[in-house]
């Protein structure tokens, strides 16, 4: 009886410990960054260097288990965490450019494996501008985006992992940029992993609804925490008669520097 | 291409038709979005709302750890001043007390106010079928009553009508002048519904809190019917599910603070009735109803789903349910909330599909004064419904997923299972046939193409040498910190 009555949990609610200078991150690559956007890995890796980071890369790292997870299958996702942990087990600090395996990693394996291994390791993942700011205390980038531009934040980034102000603060500091605000900012794009495939209409149908907002923002650019609801928003935005002409790319690429390298980046 | 939202809500799709015309899926989206919009303005202005929803959720943890107790005061407070209080384990249950109530004071007509309790009951077939006609009064309910639809939403039953609908289906079934003129609307309901709360012989309520400290119900309502229904028949019966508890009357504004502002963005409702127990000369009975509720506190990880005051918050902040609307759940609750309570109530094997039906978002949990963490809860359902005997569990899918966390629990079957793979996907880019998941992104999606210089840990190595990041720590950049 009485453990109902303890404080209930709140994962998402944290202090962050400071990052002493030099100690050494390990980058997390989830499988689809590493596939399908390897340009933002490397962006990743150039931008912690950038500012001092020390960055490791575990090689033997291949994903979080979020999409098991997600699907119900938690025996299965848990194999794929344990060799996730065992990976990142030596390092205090593992950064990800991802907010949504972040939060995989630091809020669900305490489902997953609850007071286990697997958060033990997990609590230590963090997404990239999040790491930035409130542990690096990093407050602008030195780099010119003279385009209007828009910023979606991914729900598990904004409401899993309270990661709201960081990646707009770094957008912000950017040389030139003139910020639009998102209409509807904190509505669902409606990628939702499986859920994107699974229900394809509802899907669509809140993508395009967040397509017209970032069209009505009347942004040059659309700029994303997480590049898994900008492949969905993407997709979605190069079918849409206003939306085609916008373009994409992840926050950290263009505090990298790097946001014109991609193929789809920008019309065909 | 225009994609209909409905395409895809395979956890009910026969039901979700009418979504298919233009203007059905956009009054739900306008009139959801609306109601989202002024609970969040009317929360925002209550600085202590986030403590508020902490303490709320508290008080229900107690009372749900404490059911026994409670809801045996609450018998004992409530009995002492002349009310009947009943025991229901399960919805049948529940009609058989009703029926026997009726039959004792030869009830021929019914007023019900808004009782979800009563729905899982199917309440109204069960009467109709002893020949008691049971009238609708919530006007919500009476609208969907007279339609023979179900209601699309806990609170406000018939979203989905229009002031048109609502005129058409007047002048259809009650023979009125067809108008559109909310207030002329209203009038006629009123006429229709005042001979009726005078005839009928009896009055069904549902219960919004029952309190066990001074042993009372309360219930809330905006128009005035629910308490014509209680006190104008001669016998009163109230339903309440066992969750309904709460330890003390002290803890009442609270509750009543965070219901009236997330239901319907108002401070308070209208009207609070406290019902203490009968009037003079009226029978009162309470009846109290589990179906289903001990199998949701038997589960740690979903007990809180408990705390549910009932509010609907969490379907207008769902953008799934804004499209597909309440019918497309299958039950009475839809929406996030009915996503993880239909499947605990009338069984995962039956509704196992309902927590699909969610990309995840997590608004639901920002906006529930109650604090339940729904999406969480969502994902462990999932785990259920490929777990346990249900429509979404299936031997291929499971061996699937089980192959998947083979190769992606060691590196080299990862490195060799994505290199097939994207040999597989350069076949599939020119060939004509595409595979099911693919086409279903494809519709309406474009797909961005493989990157030319193949995954990233292939150039790791180069980064690594080009950064020197192994050797001494490199200086800024461009970047000042």
């Amino acid at each position: 009886m009485n453990s109902s009555l303890q404080k209930p949990t709140d994962f998402r609610e944290m202090s962050y410990p400071p990052y002493r200078r030099g100690e050494p991150v390990a980058l997390f690559v989830p499988c689809y960054i590493d596939q399908f956007y390897p340009r933002l890995a490397e962006a990743t890796v150039r931008l912690l260097s950038g500012f001092g980071v020390p960055v490791r890369f575990p090689a033997e790292q291949t994903c979080c288990g979020q999409p098991a997870f997600n699907s119900g299958y938690w025996n299965e996702a848990r194999r794929v965490a344990s060799h996730f942990a065992r990976c990142f087990a030596p390092f205090q600090w593992i950064i990800c450019p991802s907010g949504s395996c972040a939060a995989m990693c630091r809020v669900f394996y305490e489902l997953l494996d609850p007071g286990g291994k697997l958060p033990e390791v997990g609590r230590r993942v963090f997404e990239v501008c999040e790491f930035l700011v409130n542990c690096l205390g990093i407050r602008e980038v030195n780099v010119s985006f003279p385009y209007r531009v828009t910023l979606h934040i991914g729900c598990h980034t904004r409401r899993e992992l309270g990661v709201i102000d960081p990646p707009r603060i770094l957008v912000e500091s950017l040389r030139d940029v003139r910020f639009c605000p998102l209409p509807d900012a904190e509505e669902c794009c409606g990628f939702g992993g499986t859920f994107s495939v699974k229900m394809p209409g509802i899907s669509v149908a809140m993508g395009q609804a967040k397509a017209e907002c970032i069209v009505a923002s009347q942004a040059e650019w659309l700029l994303t925490t997480d590049i898994s609801c900008l492949m969905h928003l993407e997709g979605i935005l190069r079918r849409h008669p206003q939306g085609k002409e916008i373009r994409v790319a992840h926050v950290v690429e263009v505090l990298a520097g790097m946001h014109d390298g991609r193929p789809l980046a920008g019309p065909k | 291409m225009k994609i209909s939202p409905l395409e895809g809500a395979a956890f009910h799709t026969a039901e979700t038709k009418w979504l298919a015309e233009p203007r059905g899926p956009k009054a739900l989206e306008v009139a959801t979005k609306r109601s989202a919009k002024t609970r969040d303005e009317i929360a925002a202005r209550i600085l202590q709302w986030e403590s508020w929803r902490e303490q709320a959720s508290r008080i229900k943890a107690y009372a749900i750890a404490h059911l026994d107790e409670l809801l045996s005061q609450f018998e004992e407070n409530i009995t002492a001043r002349g009310a009947t209080v009943l025991w229901a384990e399960n919805a049948r249950q529940a009609n058989e007390h009703l029926l026997t109530i009726a039959k004792k004071h030869n009830v021929r007509m019914v007023v019900k106010s808004k009782s979800m309790v009563s729905e899982e009951m199917e309440l109204n077939h069960v009467l109709e079928a002893q020949g008691i006609q049971a009238v609708e009064t919530d006007l919500g309910e009476f609208l969907v009553q007279l339609a023979g639809q179900r209601p699309t939403h806990i609170v406000t039953p018939a979203l989905h009508l229009s002031a048109e609908d609502v005129g058409r289906l007047f002048a259809e079934k009650l023979g009125e002048p067809f108008t559109r003129q909310h207030e002329q609307l209203t009038a006629i309901a009123r006429r229709h519904l005042r001979r009726r709360f005078l005839e009928a012989g009896m009055g069904i309520s549902g219960t919004n809190f029952a309190i066990a400290d001074v042993g009372a119900i309360c219930v809330v309502e905006n128009e005035g019917n629910a308490g014509l229904s209680m006190a104008t028949p001669p016998v009163h019966v109230a339903l309440m599910g066992i969750e309904k508890i709460i330890p003390s009357i002290v803890h009442l504004p609270l509750f009543l603070q965070l219901l009236g502002r997330s239901g319907t963005g108002q401070k308070l409702t209208a009207y609070t009735h406290l019902i203490y127990g009968p009037s003079p000369g009226q029978r009162f009975y309470v009846i109290i109803v589990d179906n289903g509720r001990t199998r949701i506190l038997s589960d740690p990880r979903l007990r809180s789903a408990l705390h549910c005051i009932r509010c609907g918050a969490c379907l207008n902040a769902c953008p799934v349910y804004r499209r597909v609307g309440g019918w497309a759940y299958g039950w009475i609750y839809p929406g996030p909330i009915g996503a993880v309570i239909t499947p605990m109530l009338v069984g995962i094997d039956k509704a196992g599909k309902l927590p699909f039906a969610s990309s995840l978002c997590g608004a639901c949990y920002e906006v529930c004064p109650v604090k339940i963490d729904i999406p969480h809860k969502l994902v462990y359902l999932r785990h259920l419904a490929t777990t346990h005997r249900s429509p979404v569990r299936s031997r291929l899918e499971k061996l699937v997923w089980w192959g998947w966390s083979l190769t992606m629990g060691r590196k080299w079957r990862y490195v060799l299972a994505t290199g097939l793979a994207r040999l597989g996907m350069r076949w599939v880019s020119w060939s004509p046939w595409k595979p099911k998941l693919l086409r279903a992104w494809l519709r309406a999606r474009d797909l961005p193409p493989l990157p030319p210089q193949g995954p990233f840990r292939k150039s790791w190595k180069k980064l690594e040498k080009e950064l020197q990041i192994s050797g001494q720590p490199p200086t800024a950049q461009s970047h000042k910190a």
